[in-house]
């Protein structure tokens, strides 16, 4: 039972035969033997895969496994170039001193990118292949199909394109093959029926274009210039109420609004009233003693030593002769006749004949382009160091003869 | 068979198609909702009033507004992430293990769930992003090229949860969409109405149910489930990298990965059947969604959680075995330190309310199964709050011991999630088909009228 349209329009054309079925089963069949009748332009439409269609039919498997396969390969391999690109090469970023290209690490991304690439691909892959979105299809215009096909219909249909085609000839294959009816499909040649429509033309365009609105004003923010301050999204934590280091107050008559000790405040442990031990001084002169502090032994005497080679010596030399690296160097690149200034020999006869309380101070607070060293070494070091300075401008003015008998041998 | 008997078959088999269709499509075309759906949805917009009105004082007023302090630098922002995470995670499974295992009887609920797993990682990635303090800045997490040259520190979980959450929302919304196009095709073709022609026409990519479009499509899905289902197991091993990588004890365990995906697929079922055993009472679709199917989600929440119990023991017994006496003190600390009641909330609604799905009578009561989904969703907050807070708040220096309260805002903002989810839920429910139809078709014994066998 085929129903014909009249063809009364110029630009009416057939599109092809819809046949309908009535089960999965009988279009299993139907292809079957629409595909055995030779026909290769036909296609079978139901609200939901049939199994089995697939061989009835003679679909061929499709190459969406291997675009997957191709995009999450990519994945893997972008994944990793980004991680040792960003991590190792542009900005080398040492982390606890591990090796910079570790691949473990780099297995969490690696995968994620691999897994979001390979779906992107499956996604838009099978979409593409399948010809979708599509706005318009000639089997949309006829009104069974656009009933039954998506919700409980099954359906065959052969193009007119098909080489094999001839309308009754077709017609009895189908019917032949169980239709339960066939229908001639036919379409308008005109494109007016399969543009988008104009509403839905105009929301894409004016979408698109008040998307390029942020950019647009991001772009143009980017090139001007205002006078204004900046924009605070969140003000407080701009903005807090607190006294920054260094900066002024109208609470305080003196406008600073950090805060000085109360006159006369002494931090704990900071008192150091012992002029002696803290300042070299017994009665406001050099001290010519040894504070009671410091024990003269040769404990004492090695801890001299020690701080003397660390921090004396690069200038003073390990001898105190004012040999040192340091004054080698600038003789070597000719800073002394740009003004130099020599470290002095300790061991000559005036630093031999200064208080131990002037020593002392030297150490303390420097003197002409020597620098304090009151902050590095605490005062029993200086002590220490004093009576090691005490050994080297004794052994400065030695002879052989000061040198223990049993000692001479070694030295000669 | 005669001719008479396959069309007498073939008859029935339309028949549930067109009733499949009818139902489903039934509730997006009513002229009205269901009487309780309005004041569910006014709730639900309500709370997230309060989600808005909280964030909007926190953006202004700074992070200062939680509990969170020095010691406690997580608390709730991150519970409330790893929870919302885990509870997406049953809808992959559904959607894709489930799928892969051939469980034909997922067909009526992966639907649901898969929005359900969309909905929820929105509010998850709420929870990180404003956690920064400055979430106006959140692109900063991206490996975007700028011209201070910083990039993200690779060696850090941190860094592969951005990646494995957004990778995994963007492939749940591909998934899900993909399921959609059929059923926008079935809508699209039973609407009268212009508007709705063009707008499911839209959604719908002019699909018209091709064999050789099947065929890719078909392909196109398993893939998919192929790719999901892997993925679902990376995320939430990598959120519990999170954890598992730094030194704290408590946190510092390597069995955190299985551990964390097995409570993320309990947290899951039972929020699955929270708002599914309602659903189907309220939109009539209990021939659909069928006992037997709420049964064996309950049955999976019992092993699941089952497993869950055997991770605290496992756990436990390593604290003991490993000689550490941090991790010693950790566990003790919480057993009986001053979270001891959240710990035992934790383990009543973990362990011990889902042995009661044991019994046939409770796997078929649908209040009874709400209510104990309900406990189990609490238990698996109180799992992560326990993870996070009583870690941090007893660290390995006894000097930054430190109690954690939260403030109201920690609070507002978590409720609002909610009711930021259930807006995004009950909106789907009204205005997109919440069964998969196409599936749910093809998986019964219908689809099989009138083949014959060769």
């Amino acid at each position: 039972m085929s129903t014909d349209k009249p063809i009364d329009k110029v630009e009416d054309k057939l599109y092809g035969l819809l046949a309908e079925y009535e089960s999965p089963g009988a279009l299993i069949e139907a292809a079957r033997e629409v595909r055995d009748a030779g026909y290769t332009k036909f296609d079978c439409h139901s609200p939901f895969p049939v199994h089995g269609i697939d061989p009835a039919m003679g679909i061929k498997p499709t190459i969406l496994p291997m675009v997957t396969w191709g995009a999450g390969i990519t994945g893997t391999g972008l994944a990793i170039l980004m991680q040792t690109w960003m991590n190792n090469w542009t900005y080398p970023w040492n982390i606890g001193g591990k090796p910079l290209f570790s691949l473990p690490m780099q297995i969490p991304i690696a995968f994620e990118v691999t897994v979001l690439l390979a779906a992107f691909a499956t996604f838009f892959g099978m979409w593409g292949l399948n010809k979708l979105p599509q706005v318009w299809h000639p089997l949309f215009g006829n009104d069974n199909f656009v009933d039954k096909a998506t919700c409980h219909g099954f359906f065959v249909a052969i193009e007119a394109d098909d080489p094999k085609f001839d309308q009754e000839g077709t017609t009895a294959t189908l019917e032949k093959a169980g239709a339960t009816a066939v229908e001639a499909v036919r379409y308008e040649t005109s494109k007016k029926h399969r543009a988008l429509p104009n509403g839905v033309i105009a929301f894409m365009a004016l979408s698109m274009c008040l998307a390029l609105v942020p950019f647009a004003y991001i772009a143009k923010q980017r090139a001007s210039t205002s006078d204004k301050p900046h924009m605070h999204i969140n003000p407080n934590m701009d903005f807090q109420t607190k006294n920054k280091p260094q900066t002024a107050s109208d609470m305080f008559a003196d406008g600073r609004a950090a805060r000085l000790p109360v006159a006369g405040s002494v931090a704990r442990g900071e008192l150091k009233a012992d002029d002696h031990f803290y300042r070299g001084l017994v009665a406001g002169e050099w001290a010519t003693e040894f504070p009671k502090e410091i024990t003269l032994s040769a404990e004492t005497m090695e801890r001299g030593e020690n701080r003397f080679n660390i921090y004396c010596s690069p200038c003073h030399g390990l001898t105190g002769a004012g040999t040192g690296m340091i004054n080698q160097r600038a003789d070597a690149v000719g800073a002394t006749a740009t003004g130099w200034v020599a470290p002095s020999n300790i061991g000559q006869e005036s630093f031999a004949k200064q208080p131990h309380g002037q020593l002392f101070n030297t150490i303390t607070h420097g003197i002409r382009s020597m620098p304090s060293y009151g902050a590095q070494i605490k005062e029993a070091d200086r002590w220490a160091i004093v009576f090691y300075l005490r050994a080297l401008q004794r052994s400065a003015h030695s002879t052989i003869d000061d040198v223990p008998a049993g000692e001479k041998p070694a030295i000669r | 068979m005669s001719s008479a008997e396959t069309s007498a078959e073939a008859l029935e088999a339309r028949e549930y198609f067109k009733g499949i269709s009818d139902s489903v499509c039934g509730i997006v075309e009513a002229e009205k909702a269901p009487k309780i759906w309005l004041p569910a949805f006014a709730a639900a917009v309500g709370l997230t009033g309060v989600l808005v009105v909280s964030l909007y004082i926190l953006l202004t007023e700074g992070t200062g507004i939680w509990g969170n302090n020095n010691t406690e630098a997580w608390a709730w922002p991150i519970v409330n992430f790893v929870f919302w995470v885990g509870i997406g995670h049953a809808g992959t499974l559904i959607s894709a293990v489930l799928f892969l295992m051939r469980q034909k009887w997922r067909t009526s609920i992966n639907r649901a769930a898969e929005a359900m797993t969309i909905f929820a990682v929105i509010c998850a990635g709420l929870f990180p992003v404003i956690h920064t303090g400055r979430p106006w800045l959140a692109y900063w997490l991206l490996p975007i090229p700028n011209d201070m040259a910083i990039w993200p520190q690779f060696r850090s979980p941190l860094a592969w949860d951005v990646f494995a959450v957004s990778t995994y929302m963007t492939v749940s919304i591909l998934f899900w969409y993909m399921g959609l196009v059929p059923d926008f095709a079935t809508l699209r073709d039973r609407t009268k109405s212009k508007l709705k022609h063009t707008i499911y026409g839209i959604l719908s990519l002019g699909w018209r149910g091709s064999a050789r479009q099947w065929h890719r499509y078909e392909r196109a899905y398993l893939i998919m489930a192929a790719l999901a289902t892997p993925l679902v197991f990376s995320v939430h091993s990598v959120v519990s990298f999170d954890f598992a990588v730094g030194q704290l004890p408590g946190w510092h365990t390597t069995i955190f990965p299985p551990y964390f995906v097995a409570g993320a697929i309990f947290s899951g079922f039972a929020m699955v059947l929270t708002l599914l055993v309602p659903a189907r009472a309220i939109f009539n679709m209990k021939h659909i969604i069928t006992d037997q199917h709420v049964e064996n989600m309950c049955k999976v929440i019992l092993a699941t959680g089952s497993m869950v119990g055997f991770a605290y023991g496992t756990e436990f017994f390593i604290a003991w075995y490993s000689g550490n006496m941090y991790e010693g003190f950790t566990f003790l600390n919480r057993m009986f330190g001053p979270f001891a009641w959240a710990y035992w909330t934790m383990i009543t609604c973990n362990v011990l309310i889902p042995q009661f799905f044991w019994f046939k009578k409770i796997r078929t009561s649908p209040f009874i199964i709400v209510g104990l989904c309900i406990l189990v969703n609490v238990g698996m907050w109180f799992e992560r709050f326990v993870i996070i807070v009583t870690s941090l708040t007893r660290s390995f220096m006894p000097g930054s011991w430190h109690y954690f309260s939260p403030t109201m805002y920690d609070a507002s903002i978590f409720i609002g999630s909610f009711g930021l989810f259930f807006t995004l839920f009950l909106l789907f429910l009204r205005f997109m088909p919440m069964i998969a139809m196409f599936e749910v078709k093809g998986a019964s014994p219908h689809a099989h009228a009138g083949v014959k066998h060769h």
